[in-house]
């Protein structure tokens, strides 16, 4: 396992165009931001929140057809699934390392971007706190996803169909931590809901991955 | 093949199961068929045009209130439609029964239907009620996140070329995307607080919508159920006949 999370991480910082790609999106989401809505800055801080998790979700989802795409067209895939490896365990594996390549950069790099869109300042804990609690589990929701399109040619555009839906409760509890963090209101109840979603498709998520990429390898 | 297996068979009480059989169900659906399409004609004439033209105004809602009879049986097979599929994706996963995969594909295209329906006339309802086609309410938000689902679930259907991957494939994305549409669901309650009111009928309340108004709705609704079902049987006897074509031609490019 340990080695396979070696090699993924290895892959995705020496391959190139991976890692720094998303956060480059994430950026550019939120410079674009100001441009569509206008630069009052009050406008501004009482959306950030919301943008920035927007953005996040969708750098995100960018990077989700190289999770398993790559290991798919050179046969590691099959080579995987007749491995001693459970099947689960090499997809949660692989859901993980996209996260540390993707998820993590963006949960560091949204503060600084906090600060373009002139985030007050009790939001930052917070955003940084619903990032760090929502993005392990957009990363498994998004294994799901290219599990299921893995097999289709240019599913990019199908998986964003399949996966965005299945994002919605995520974003919504995080965005609600990060909003009311900024304002300054009680935000344990949303936090805890999205920490329990995070944990509960954790928990559940590689099953449906690994059927749905056995069919596929079938 | 053993002995055993060439005796006819003895006469067996007919178990549901025996309709996974392809020629039993299509001999089954097509036997009841015309009777489905008389008895969802005549329901949905009789429970429209009683809701339409013989039932009195509302003293609020002016006649408006009578989209009641398009919108609340379309939301009603929206959801169960998505239950259906559920349930024969279940099954075809555990069973392996062609029939039922084929019946959750036959469903989806009906399902995502009703759920515009409900979207639309929500709409028209909702901008004399609420002064606003679209409001971002729970019920609708979790209706559009729905319709969404469908349109996955249909797309996925499309890209597949395999026909078993593709059963396969969507059945998973029918159980994942039902446990996500309840999570949406909670989700969407907790965001917004809601404009549209609560559930109109229901067994266990006091209140419901008065009795003028709900005798015509009940058979409107019947009206729906029997229209999906029969839809539902019709499309399922289609994609087992394509199959089929496919079948013979495949054989004869062999030949």
């Amino acid at each position: 396992m340990k080695a396979l999370l070696r090699r993924d991480l290895a892959l995705a910082l020496r391959a190139g165009g991976g890692f720094g790609l998303g956060l480059a999106f994430f950026l550019i989401v939120t410079v674009l931001v100001p441009f569509g809505v206008g630069p009052q800055s009050e406008l501004l801080s009482r959306i950030a929140p919301g943008i920035l998790w927007l953005g996040a979700l969708l750098a995100c989802l960018l990077s989700l057809d190289r999770m398993l795409a790559l290991d798919w067209e050179d046969g590691t895939l099959d080579l995987l699934a007749t491995s001693p490896l459970p099947l689960e365990a090499a997809l949660s594996i692989k859901a993980l390392a996209h996260w540390i390549t993707t998820g993590l950069p963006l949960v560091l790099a949204a503060p600084v971007l906090g600060v373009l869109l002139n985030l007050p300042a009790p939001g930052f804990l917070w955003l940084v706190v619903s990032l760090a609690l929502g993005t392990p589990a957009l990363s498994v929701i998004g294994a799901f996803g290219a599990a299921l399109t893995v097999g289709v040619k240019r599913g990019g555009l199908l998986m964003s169909l399949l996966v965005l839906p299945l994002y919605v409760p995520t974003l919504i509890f995080g965005a609600e931590v990060a909003r009311r963090g900024a304002v300054g209101m009680d935000v344990q109840t949303p936090a805890l809901m999205l920490a329990g979603i995070t944990l509960g498709v954790i928990a559940v998520m590689p099953f449906a991955s690994a059927a749905a990429l056995r069919v596929n390898l079938r | 093949m053993s002995v055993a297996d060439q005796k006819p068979q003895p006469k067996r009480p007919s178990s549901f199961w025996s309709y996974a059989n392809p020629v039993k169900f299509l001999a089954f659906s097509e036997r009841i068929l015309p009777t489905l399409w008389i008895l969802a004609a005549v329901c949905l004439a009789v429970g429209l045009i009683w809701g339409f033209f013989f039932t009195p105004d509302d003293f609020r809602q002016g006649s408006t209130v009578k989209i009641i009879y398009l919108h609340v049986p379309a939301a009603l097979m929206a959801i169960n439609a998505w239950f259906m599929m559920l349930v024969t994706s279940l099954v075809w996963i555990i069973r392996r029964h062609h029939v039922s995969a084929l019946a959750a594909k036959a469903a989806a295209p009906v399902g995502v239907v009703m759920t515009l329906i409900a979207l639309v006339t929500g709409a028209i309802w909702g901008q004399p009620m609420w002064g606003t086609w679209w409001a971002w309410d729970p019920r609708l938000t979790s209706f559009l996140i729905l319709f969404l689902f469908y349109l996955g679930y249909i797309a996925l259907w499309e890209a597949i070329e395999d026909p078993d991957t593709a059963a396969d494939l969507t059945s998973v994305l029918c159980l994942v995307g039902s446990v996500f549409a309840v999570l949406s669901r909670y989700a969407v309650n907790f965001w917004n607080q809601g404009l549209h009111q609560g559930a109109s009928l229901s067994l266990d309340k006091e209140e419901n919508v008065a009795d003028v108004f709900y005798f015509p709705l009940l058979v409107a609704i019947a009206g729906f159920v029997l229209l999906f079902v029969a839809l539902v049987l019709y499309r399922t006897g289609t994609e087992i006949r394509i199959r089929r074509a496919r079948a013979l031609l495949a054989r004869e490019k062999r030949s």
